[in-house]
């Protein structure tokens, strides 16, 4: 817990000087943590001389921030227009079925979150997914078999 | 003999269906025949149904393969790829194929081409000529070469850049900024991702340029964080830029200050709207501002603003380089100049088509679109991102240009064409605007957060067949109530997908076609 405190406070420092720092900040502190931790919200409030009630509200106002952790890998599967066009209710399906969890959930052994993204800007290759931040098109159920392979159940 | 050069692109579109493993196996394939090559991870030229689409060096110009997977490559090599010779899957010399050849690239004129790592191969291609003649120029002078090319935002709302820029310019403020909006949350679009992660230096010239016309002594680059290729790209050339001079206290020698301060989104569509996104930067929620003020006067930190696409950035250093009438020579109407317009979803040559204002709709699907992926009859076609309407193919001899969708109820947007099949439910479409809507909802008016969600119970209620008549006059008054009730176009044009969806495809929603259609038509002509 020390460490954690010590590693949120070099985060801050980080950012001392940086205008409208609070986005630069939420984001560190989720890539040191893979989360925001909510015992991060009163320090953050306090560096930046708002209210916990603010901080708290801007952390949740995005859909990026989680406020636990997520899988030891991701899976964003798209669910906009361009990706429906092409099929993309059935990706999920298919992935829903493969990890055994559904859309927005962690599977138990905390292998894998699938969640849900509006666009990866990847609309004429459709339908999309990303993996652990790798891009994948074309979707089919065998490709869907082959990139969730390593952590299905 | 120097190392022979092959592109494979690095760009996410091309990744998505494994340029990686490709450039891997060509790689692993030269070392084994002993060929020294140099494998330049390009941007991608905009053909995704050829990507991962592989280019040679040849002295006769670069020729192209695709698409190829990491399987092919050995058969390719063992035909001659590595001297540019092949048959499978070959393309002959990439600026013949007709997609490409058909477009006038000037925004674009430079991405899948050049080396996206390198300052010198953008300044080899003609990159920053239109940043240093800037530099030389009076503000006034930059803005006024704008306003005289007619170039209008790329965004969506169209909004002439010379007359934004001349605000900012007049504007008084201790300090000023430009920011770039890459949030490109449109489905349907990724000209923005394109540039970014195809021809850097261009958002960063037109960038510059744009602080030196306006006074700004620094701009915020937004990227949206679903675009994780385009911001570490991003993140490079800036610094790249940066070490060349053309940022920082003299700005490419023009004497004046000019820096660049990335800025990742959290996942938020409605940041892309101007208001909100510079909430965002300030490190609010993004909530969209009531204007007035406009950003112009008072944006980011209370100082004037100019807030533009990403794109409408990228198009400046070609109007500086090459003057404002070579770029107001081509277009349409008031519309002048070229759009990257962005073919999606259902298509068989899906990609970037950049040309000028005024092919129609019929041309861009059919045509150069080639109809859908799957060779089924085209049904609908979404214009403008998931807040455009829906248009039936009895609508493609529509121009595209700005007014001429807005006269047919419908908006270009950033220019994304998405393309359905004769299999799609137009009222399960009409639902998902609604929920999108509803999901993205600021939260900041009524008819928005709270109609979004009554929309979804209505098509919910319509798709199961409930009270359908009364139903859909319902959904037509809270449309009203949205359009004309709505602080921002989320909630104000989330009515136009779900509108044009019951105009033109009544049936879906359970819906006698003519009555529907007519009484439809008499409320939203
Ligand atoms: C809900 C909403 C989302 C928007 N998203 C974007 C976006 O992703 N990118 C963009 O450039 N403009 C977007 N806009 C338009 C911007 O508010 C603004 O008009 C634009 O950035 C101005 O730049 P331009 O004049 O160069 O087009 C959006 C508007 C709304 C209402
Ligand atoms: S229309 Fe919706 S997104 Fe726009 S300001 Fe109102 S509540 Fe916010
Ligand atoms: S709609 Fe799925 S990537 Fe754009």
């Amino acid at each position: 817990m020390e460490d954690r405190a010590g590693r949120i406070a070099a985060i801050i420092e980080r950012f001392q000087g940086v205008e409208g720092a609070t986005l630069p900040i939420l984001h560190a502190v989720q890539e040191a943590f893979g989360y925001v931790p909510a015992e991060s919200v009163p320090v953050i409030a306090a560096a930046l001389n708002r209210s916990r009630a603010e901080i708290h509200g801007i952390v949740t106002f995005y859909h990026d921030f989680r406020d636990k952790p997520a899988g030891r890998h991701l899976v964003r599967v798209c669910r906009a227009e361009a990706c429906k066009s092409m099929g993309s209710d059935q990706v999920v399906q298919s992935l829903e079925q493969a990890l055994g969890i559904r859309l927005g959930e962690t599977s138990p052994d905390g292998a894998v979150t699938l969640e849900p993204v509006y666009c990866l800007g990847l609309c004429a290759t459709a339908p999309n997914a990303m993996v652990d931040g790798k891009p994948a098109g074309r979707l089919d159920g065998a490709k869907v078999a082959s990139l969730v392979e390593g952590f299905a159940p | 003999m120097s190392a022979r050069r092959i592109f494979v692109p690095g760009d996410a579109g091309a990744l998505a269906v494994g340029a990686d493993d490709v450039a891997a196996a060509i790689a692993r394939a030269a070392a084994a025949a002993g060929v020294a090559v140099e494998i330049v991870r390009n941007g991608s030229r905009g053909l995704y149904w050829l990507e991962p689409l592989v280019e040679v060096e040849t002295p006769t110009g670069r020729v192209a393969f695709g698409p190829v997977a990491a399987e092919d490559v050995p058969g390719l090599i063992a035909a001659g790829l590595l001297e540019g010779k092949g048959e499978r899957l070959f393309l002959g010399p990439t600026a013949e194929i007709p997609f490409l050849k058909a477009q006038t690239r000037f925004t674009f004129a430079r991405c899948g081409i050049v080396d996206p790592a390198s300052l010198a191969d953008y300044r080899a291609h003609g990159g920053g000529v239109g940043l240093m003649r800037a530099a030389a120029l009076p503000p006034a002078e930059i803005v006024a070469t704008v306003t005289a090319s007619g170039l209008r935002g790329r965004g969506g709302a169209g909004f002439p850049t010379g007359i934004k820029w001349k605000t900012v310019l007049e504007a008084a403020g201790a300090r000023k900024f430009i920011v770039a909006n890459a949030d490109e949350g449109d489905s349907g679009t990724f000209a923005d991702r394109m540039l970014m992660e195809g021809d850097p230096f261009a958002v960063i010239e037109g960038m510059a340029i744009a602080g030196l016309a306006v006074g700004a002594t620094r701009g915020y680059l937004y990227i949206r964080s679903e675009y994780p290729h385009a911001i570490a790209r991003m993140e490079a050339a800036i610094a790249t830029a940066r070490a060349a001079g053309w940022l920082g206290a003299d700005c490419a020698g023009s004497g004046r200050a000019f820096e660049i301060e990335l800025r990742v989104g959290a996942g938020a569509y409605v940041c892309g709207e101007e208001t909100a996104l510079l909430e965002s930067i300030e490190g609010e929620r993004g909530e969209v501002r009531a204007k007035p003020p406009l950003p112009a006067h008072k944006g980011l930190f209370g100082a004037p603003t100019a807030v533009n696409n990403l794109v409408t950035l990228a198009s400046v250093p070609f109007i500086l380089a090459e003057g404002a009438e070579a770029y107001a020579a081509i277009g349409f109407g008031r519309s002048r100049g070229t759009m990257p317009i962005q073919l999606a979803g259902n298509i068989r040559h899906g990609g970037l088509f950049e040309a000028a204002f005024g092919v129609t709709l019929g041309e861009l699907v059919e045509a150069i679109g080639g109809g859908t992926l799957t060779g089924r009859p085209v049904r609908a076609v979404q214009v403008g991102g998931p807040l455009g309407a829906y248009f039936p193919p009895s609508l493609f001899d529509t121009p595209f240009d700005y007014e001429s969708f807005a006269a047919r109820d419908g908006l270009i947007g950033h220019g994304g064409i998405v393309v359905f099949d004769d299999t799609v439910e137009m009222a399960a479409m009409a639902r998902f605007a609604m929920e999108f809507c509803a999901l993205e909802s600021c939260g900041k008016c009524t008819p928005c957060r709270i109609g979004s969600t009554r929309g979804v119970e209505l098509l919910d209620a319509m798709i199961a067949g409930r009270e359908v008549a009364k139903n859909a006059a319902l959904l037509e008054d809270l449309c009203d109530i949205m359009k004309f009730g709505s602080l921002c176009a989320l909630g104000g044009f989330t009515p136009y997908p779900v509108m044009s969806a019951l105009r033109h495809y009544p049936a879906d929603f359970g819906l006698a076609p003519a009555a529907s259609a007519e009484k439809e038509i008499a409320t939203w002509a």
